[in-house]
């Protein structure tokens, strides 16, 4: 059970909603400044492994330690994200009576107490940080919008924009091509490449060609289990995995 | 928005000053001159002014409507009204030099001992924020907690203001029961019938709701106000980000009692009664059609709704008695159906679209605070 240079580490998770288990003895070790792929069908258990992360559900069994050991079960939501684990929703989730900007300037790592931030004023570097992440995630010249405005796919980049204002060490994105033209696709695959690297990314997609782009370690969930693990092109080529996306 | 904001503090504080002058300096018979009449109730539609702004802070910013609010403006209330039955002194009825009349007709020998100290007005005017604050919470510390929302927080905080409501009507409570408190005598030894009263109370209402305006103006500008909208919008979204929600939340409610507690301190010496009807439930939901009609979620629709609606019941319920609320439930479903944002929020979507053209010089490329 070595977890030197390992970010996350997961051990027999097992969920179950009434019985049905959506996640079934999972294990999973990401190492850290790792991009990894996540795929699987319908209903394998993927969002449900952001949740257990996360802290929005809890398993009935199992363990799961961030970065040397730090415990994340016995943590919620809130302590998670400062720990630096962000999350992009499966659905774009931004501030939509917000800005661009402020939404940004919302995640932006740190004053995060009620006092602290009633009395934070913006700092220049932050605002240098702030226009940076604009950058980034190609929205600068689109600061002053009403997110609420924005299209499915800018929403999706404002959301990952946000992940990277928080400064996390392990980014969880869970489906971010959904909805996107190709030209989308493509700019968000380099979006998440340049992000890799400093830090932890797990990426969720059913979309393979962008999967392909991403050209990662992929683990291929299933039933709540991991089902295969390896380079897109080996994994897609077995026949436990053919079966389960073709087969029935 | 924020120039709006302004705008009305500077309107109110120029009450303040004209109200009073065209009540006391203006001879009755010329044409600006304000009837004794007129000025308490002004005022009195200012402390729902001030109540509404309250509601405001914890349901237009932070999402958490409360339907509880008017149990906060009564405590107030009552810690006020204490305060002025202990300066009645001997001469009331019963002419106890201590004991409130109710309680020489209910043959309690001795003050309870939550009486105590209301003799002082700095006392009483301290337990006017702190009860109301006190209790807000602590109950919200548990429902927050319990991360209790949407409609089952609005049914507790029902709960709560009818729970105080039967709690307040017993004798044994010491609160003056079903009468209340009434028959004050006078506020820091100045008569409170007294025109000169009247019209010093109303000022005083005047800048304690620009003052609120004002600060509220601030916080909803600062970071965190920017996390309220958050937390309205998508809590669970704020929270993953790192933002302890509950503490947010607690801080906006807390905050809104305390608000709701001095409102109602300000009403209780203007209208002359606080009784436990101000904990009727029904009271409590009034408090949220005003907000949404003025525009929740905006500072001034608020104060605009509670003056107009009140305006409006005091017209309707002098002249079509039995109409009333019949015209305030077709009003909240009018403006639900066709003004969701109410009259300031619909008003500045209207400003918002006009001068497009004339601000169309400045592009969007530098990015200063974006918004206020
Ligand atoms: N709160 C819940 N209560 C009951 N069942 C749930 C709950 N959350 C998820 N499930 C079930 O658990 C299974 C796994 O769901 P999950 O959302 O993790 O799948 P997924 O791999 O993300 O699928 P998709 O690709 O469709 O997003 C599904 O069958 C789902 O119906
Ligand atoms: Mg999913």
């Amino acid at each position: 059970m070595s977890r030197h240079g390992s970010i996350l580490y997961l051990d027999g998770i097992t969920v179950s909603f009434d019985g049905f288990k959506a996640l079934n003895n999972l294990s999973l070790i990401i190492g850290e400044g790792e991009m990894r792929a996540i795929i699987g069908p319908n209903g394998a258990g993927k969002t449900t492994m952001m949740d257990v992360i996360t802290g929005k559900t809890r398993p009935q069994s199992g363990e799961a330690v961030f970065g040397a050991a730090v415990d994340l079960l016995t943590r919620d939501e809130t302590e998670i994200a400062r720990l630096g684990i962000g999350r992009k929703f499966q659905r774009p989730s931004v501030f939509e009576s917000h800005t661009v900007w402020d939404n940004v300037e919302l995640a932006l790592a740190g004053h995060r107490g009620v006092a602290e931030a009633l009395f934070h004023r913006l700092a220049p570097q932050e605002k240098q940080r702030i226009e940076e992440v604009l950058d980034t995630v190609g929205l600068l010249s689109q600061g002053r919008r009403l997110a609420a405005h924005l299209s499915h796919g800018q929403k999706q980049w404002l959301e990952i924009g946000m992940l990277l204002a928080q400064e996390p060490q392990l980014l969880l994105v869970d489906e971010p091509v959904a909805g996107m033209t190709d030209d989308e696709t493509a700019e968000t695959a380099r979006l998440l490449k340049r992000i890799a690297g400093s830090k932890a990314v797990v990426v969720v997609e059913h979309d393979m060609s962008f999967v392909r782009e991403l050209g990662v370690k992929v683990t291929v969930l299933h039933e709540g289990a991991v089902l295969a693990e390896g380079p897109l092109e080996q994994v897609s080529a077995e026949p436990r995995v053919i079966e389960v996306y073709l087969g029935r | 928005m924020s120039r709006l904001s302004l705008i009305a503090a500077a309107i109110i504080l120029g009450l303040a000053l004209l109200v009073p002058l065209l009540n006391l300096a203006v001879p009755a018979e010329q044409a600006f001159h304000i009837p004794d009449y007129l000025v308490p109730l002004l005022g009195k539609y200012l402390c729902f002014a001030i109540l509404a702004l309250a509601l405001d802070l914890a349901w237009g910013y932070c999402g958490i409507l409360s339907l509880g609010h008017g149990a906060f403006f009564a405590l107030g209330g009552y810690a006020m009204g204490m305060y002025l039955m202990r300066q009645i002194g001997s001469r009331g009825v019963y002419a106890n030099p201590v004991l409130p009349d109710f309680m020489v007709f209910l043959n309690w020998k001795e003050l309870p001992w939550y009486w105590y100290g209301f003799d002082m007005f700095w006392f009483a005017s301290l337990m006017v924020m702190l009860v109301p604050g006190l209790l807000a919470f602590v109950f919200g510390w548990f429902a927050f907690r319990s991360r209790v929302t949407g409609v089952y927080l609005s049914i507790i905080t029902q709960a709560l203001t009818y729970a105080l409501l039967l709690a307040f009507f017993r004798n044994d409570m010491g609160f003056g029961g079903n009468n209340g408190l009434t028959d004050f005598k006078d506020i820091l030894g100045f008569s409170i019938q007294a025109p000169s009263t009247r019209a010093a109370l109303f000022a005083a209402t005047c800048i304690v709701l620009a003052a609120f305006l004002l600060m509220l103006r601030w916080i909803v500008a600062s970071r965190l106000g920017k996390v309220m909208v958050a937390v309205r919008d998508a809590e669970s979204r704020t929270r993953f980000i790192g933002y302890r929600v509950e503490h947010v939340k607690l801080f906006a409610f807390t905050l809104s009692a305390v608000m709701a507690g001095i409102a109602g301190a300000l009403y209780v010496p203007q209208v002359g009664i606080i009784n436990p009807g101000e904990f009727a439930p029904a009271n409590s939901i009034e408090i949220v059609i005003w907000t949404a009609v003025g525009g929740r979620g905006t500072l001034v629709g608020p104060i605009i709704g509670a003056v107009t609606v009140n305006a409006g019941k005091t017209y309707f319920t002098a002249a079509f008695p039995d109409m009333w609320l019949l015209v305030l439930g077709a009003l909240f479903i009018c403006v639900t159906l066709f003004l969701p944002r109410g009259i300031v929020g619909t008003l500045a979507d209207w400003l918002a679209r006009l001068p497009r053209k004339a601000k169309a010089g400045k592009t969007p490329t530098a990015l200063p605070e974006a918004a206020e």
